[in-house]
């Protein structure tokens, strides 16, 4: 059981270790060019935490990179990189403000609901074509995924011009199919904060709920793990890699349907690719694969991205630097190996010293 | 002994896991040009006391000396620098690279900055025909038997230049002829001035070669003993802590309809070519039927196919009455199979995984493990107690990750789920491999049951002692052909020997006849 929670601790040193590394070099970073770190960081989280409006945008952020954040993830546990969150975010996004455009005189419950499941299952069936190449023909999930994208891009683009609209944005969707709600709304001074936050704890709960309670959660991390044991023990390849890219699809749909109801309530044409999916790869890692941790992780990308509005003005800070600190991070996680390998080494001379007393 | 004289003296070795203590207060000391068994029962502490010595673990306690100095052996590459090199119990190969790519791993060869594969691949073949080391140089780790990924690994210590060698059960996989064959390679190894630490749970090996034997139990040390002067059963007796029985008793087989039937069967191998020839087979329930043949004959990919986890070129295979060929495997093993791989990491375990969510991987998701698809945690974890407890699966706890249970403890873990299930035709691929003698005893007893219970037994085993002691009719398997299939009683190692190497089986009765008459007629002589 010591072990147990020892290792527990250990899996949490790693991104909490990150975090600080990846703060300390953008420090070092803004040192390097004259800035001074402290004011930067202090308008950061001034900025975000004083004002409920800006605490309550980045929460909204945070719900989409919950949402891509644990589509990532749930490819990763079964063993299958998903580049592809943007794209599936797009499609999501586009068919949800598609159905919502077309349907205004359906009840708000059933015009959400409706537009919700169409967006989930535009995204699934996005990812869901590179599921079905990697489980019969073998197909790279990766490049497929890179292709679906800026197919997706293209493709959203034309419908926005020829189809939904004929210029760049699309006309805004009714009161009945907006996911924001008044109260909401007013405790953070008029933030574009909306029900898809209470969504996203749900979906995050339910996502716990299926990597440790279901057996078909039980199989994607067995296929993930070992595909040689798994396939010994009767499991199928080809159905959990489909399964695990279609739910992987299916959450960055969601998030993306929650993003065009509830942060914009229309689309407009991209120049590329939405951040909030590539982002949700960061997410992932940064929460190690845990649906509570990609949760936490979320918050924090969510308040950097908001604070980064206010270097400029109250810092004098480039707004870029929030994106080094935010990549330094990452490179951090990424580098998850030298971590361990630096706190294995503190501990071991802990051990030495302990051991010759 | 002069203190000079030992190249290596752990004292006091302490290493604790969480509150569970692996080893306590171990002393070992290696003499030089010595070779030095290690002995204990599956989960006593061995590998974790050879993965300390060899850099991978560092002790909670205790002191090593190596040559006369304190040492900190704090990585693999300082336990190199000192001259120790340990051949694994579960390799440390990379598979998607070949023989030689794993051998230099790390000490690579070059060129003006390019690896230089020729003469590494020439090196390899060298060191390889100096040992006797059978492989090829060229071919990939996973493409490989798991018999030759072994001997890879043997070369890549012996490559590194290593004093002092440790081998962790290093004959497990080996043939009888390739143990015999290692058995000469370690002697010429000592008579060269190296030291070697031999861990093995086989008793007539350490007769064989070891000078000195350390015994543990439980994590603890109980004596060393000089080998000349202690019997196998005197070992056997101190190392579990009671009395060991190593006959196999059985009653004769009364079998009945054949569970196993198979047709003119033709498996391809990886590359391409038949590694199983149109054989047929046929296996009744209430018999063990065992396979014998040198590694690389054709069993592996029989066993695969049977399985279902390779395909079927032509032929048929019956389970209990049903075709089966080119079955699912959940679908095979739901006609009733069960199956203990051969290579018990890759396909026996997710290794990541609770011990616990290991042992209910063939059934997760029948009842009771899950209902409407919801697993249920207690059935899980109630089942994995009962396992652990029957089959005296050691491990701190059912929670645990499969991971950190000993191998043999892996390969218990393994037997106890396929056999719980209680399918009506059981296939054992090398059961007791990496199994103390008082585990193999137990396992060797459950397979009996299983036949006397009704139900057929497959055994594939490279060890004959194993075939025959258990087995009711043994197949030899040559070159991808069933040559002949003869009743253990009537048959014995001389002629499976000659079986195995390709002899008819009227050429190999011939020549077992005359040998015995050879023999009659010079002990005649000498009367
Ligand atoms: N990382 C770990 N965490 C927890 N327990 C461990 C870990 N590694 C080993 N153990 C435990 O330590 C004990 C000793 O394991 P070890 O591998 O040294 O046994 P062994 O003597 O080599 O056995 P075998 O003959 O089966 O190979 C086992 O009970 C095992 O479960
Ligand atoms: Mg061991």
């Amino acid at each position: 059981m010591l072990t147990q929670n020892n290792n527990r601790l250990n899996n949490l040193m790693v991104p909490i270790l990150s975090i600080i590394l990846g703060f300390v070099f953008g420090a070092l970073l803004m040192l390097l060019f004259g800035y001074n770190p402290i004011t930067a960081y202090q308008a950061m989280l001034d900025g975000v935490f004083t004002s409920p409006y800006f605490f309550g945008e980045a929460l909204r952020q945070a719900t989409v990179l919950t949402f891509t954040g644990l589509g990532f993830a749930i490819a990763f546990k079964a063993g299958f990189f998903n580049i592809g969150i943007a794209g599936q975010l797009l499609v999501g996004w586009v068919s949800a403000i598609w159905v919502a455009l077309a349907f205004p005189d359906l009840p708000r419950i059933v015009l959400v609901t409706l537009s919700l499941v169409v967006g989930i299952v535009a995204g699934a069936v996005w990812a869901g074509i590179a599921g079905a190449l990697r489980a019969y023909f073998g197909t790279s999930e990766v490049i497929v995924t890179i292709m679906l994208n800026y197919t997706a891009l293209h493709f959203t683009n034309y419908l926005i011009r020829n189809v939904l609209s004929t210029g760049n944005t699309t006309e805004r969707v009714g009161e009945n199919a907006s996911l924001r709600i008044d109260w909401l709304t007013n405790l953070t001074a008029g933030s574009r904060l909306n029900v898809g936050f209470f969504i996203a704890i749900i979906v995050v709960a339910l996502y716990w709920v299926f990597m440790t309670q279901t057996t078909a959660g039980f199989e994607v991390r067995a296929v993930g793990l070992n595909p040689h044991a798994s396939s010994y023990a009767g499991m199928s390849a080809a159905k959990n890699i489909i399964l695990s890219m279609v739910l992987s699809g299916a959450l960055a749909g969601l998030g993306g349907a929650i993003h065009g109801l509830g942060t914009f309530g229309n689309i407009f044409t991209q120049s590329g690719l939405p951040n909030v999916g590539f982002n949700g790869i960061a997410v992932a890692l940064l929460g190690l694969g845990n649906p509570i941790g990609i949760f936490f992780s979320s918050i924090l990308f969510g308040v950097l991205d908001v604070g980064a509005g206010f270097l400029p003005n109250r810092a004098g800070v480039p707004d870029e630097m929030a994106s080094i600190v935010i990549a330094a991070i990452i490179f951090f996680v990424g580098a998850n190996y030298l971590i361990r390998l630096i706190m294995g080494k503190l501990k071991s001379n802990k051990q030495a010293t302990e051991g010759g007393e | 002994m002069s203190q000079t004289n030992k190249v290596i003296e752990m004292k006091g070795i302490t290493k604790e896991f969480g509150n569970f203590r692996a080893n306590d207060n171990i002393h070992l000391d290696l003499n030089k040009g010595e070779i030095h068994a290690l002995l204990g029962e599956n989960g006593a502490g061995k590998s974790t006391l050879m993965n300390i010595l060899s850099g991978l673990l560092e002790p909670t306690e205790g002191e090593i000396w190596v040559n006369g100095n304190k040492v900190n052996i704090s990585s693999p590459d300082t336990a190199n620098q000192l001259g120790i090199g340990m051949v694994h119990q579960h390799f440390m190969l990379v598979d998607k690279f070949t023989v030689t790519e794993n051998i230099m791993l790390g000490k690579e060869k070059h060129r003006y900055g390019f690896m230089d594969q020729d003469s590494a691949e020439k090196d390899v073949q060298e060191l390889s025909d100096r040992y006797g080391l059978r492989v090829d140089p060229k071919a990939r780790i996973s493409d490989i038997s798991v018999g030759m990924q072994q001997r890879a690994e043997i070369l890549k210590t012996l490559y590194r230049g290593a004093d002092i060698l440790i081998f962790d059960e290093p004959t497990g996989v080996l043939t009888p002829q390739e143990i015999e064959e290692l058995m000469e390679i370690m002697q010429s190894l000592v008579n060269e001035g190296k030291s070697i630490i031999l861990i093995t749970h086989k008793l007539d090996e350490i007769k064989q070669v070891a000078d000195r034997c350390t015994v543990i139990r439980r994590g603890k040390s109980i004596d060393t003993v000089d080998v000349a002067t202690t019997s196998q059963q005197e070992l056997a007796d101190m190392m579990v802590g009671r009395s060991v029985s190593f006959k196999v008793d059985k009653k004769p087989a009364t079998p009945k309809d054949p569970v196993l039937e198979i047709k003119n069967l033709t498996v391809k191998e990886a590359r391409g070519y038949d590694a199983v020839k149109a054989i047929d087979l046929e296996v009744r329930a209430g018999e063990v039927l065992g396979i014998a043949g040198v590694d690389g004959n054709g069993q592996s990919q029989l066993i695969q196919a049977i399985t279902g986890l390779t395909k079927v070129d032509s032929g048929t295979i019956k389970l209990a009455g049903k075709d089966i060929t080119n079955k699912k495997p959940r679908q095979i093993t739901e006609t009733g199979l069960g199956h203990i791989p051969e290579d018990r990491q890759r396909y026996g375990l997710v290794l990541p995984m609770k011990l616990e969510e290991n042992m209910a991987l063939q059934t997760y998701y029948q009842k009771p493990f899950s209902k409407h698809g919801f697993l249920n945690h207690k059935e899980i974890k109630e089942h994995a107690k009962r396992l652990i407890e029957e089959f005296d699966v050691r491990t701190p706890s059912e929670e645990h990750s499969a991971a950190s249970l000993s191998g043999g403890n892996q390969q218990k873990a393994i037997i106890a789920r396929e056999i719980y299930r209680d399918p009506a035709l059981l296939i054992a691929a090398q059961p007791t491999r990496g199994l103390d003698v008082g585990a193999i005893e137990y396992i060797h007893k459950r397979l009996i049951e299983q036949r006397d219970n009704g139900k057929g037994v497959l055994l594939m085993s490279y060890e004959l002692d194993e075939v025959m002691n258990v087995s009711d009719r043994i197949a030899v398997m040559y070159d991808g052909n069933v040559i002949a299939v003869v009743n253990a009683d009537e048959t014995n190692e001389k002629e499976l020997g000659l079986l195995m190497a390709g002899v008819s089986l009227e050429k190999a009765h011939e020549q077992v006849a005359e040998s015995k008459g050879k023999e009659k007629e010079t002990v005649a002589d000498t009367k």
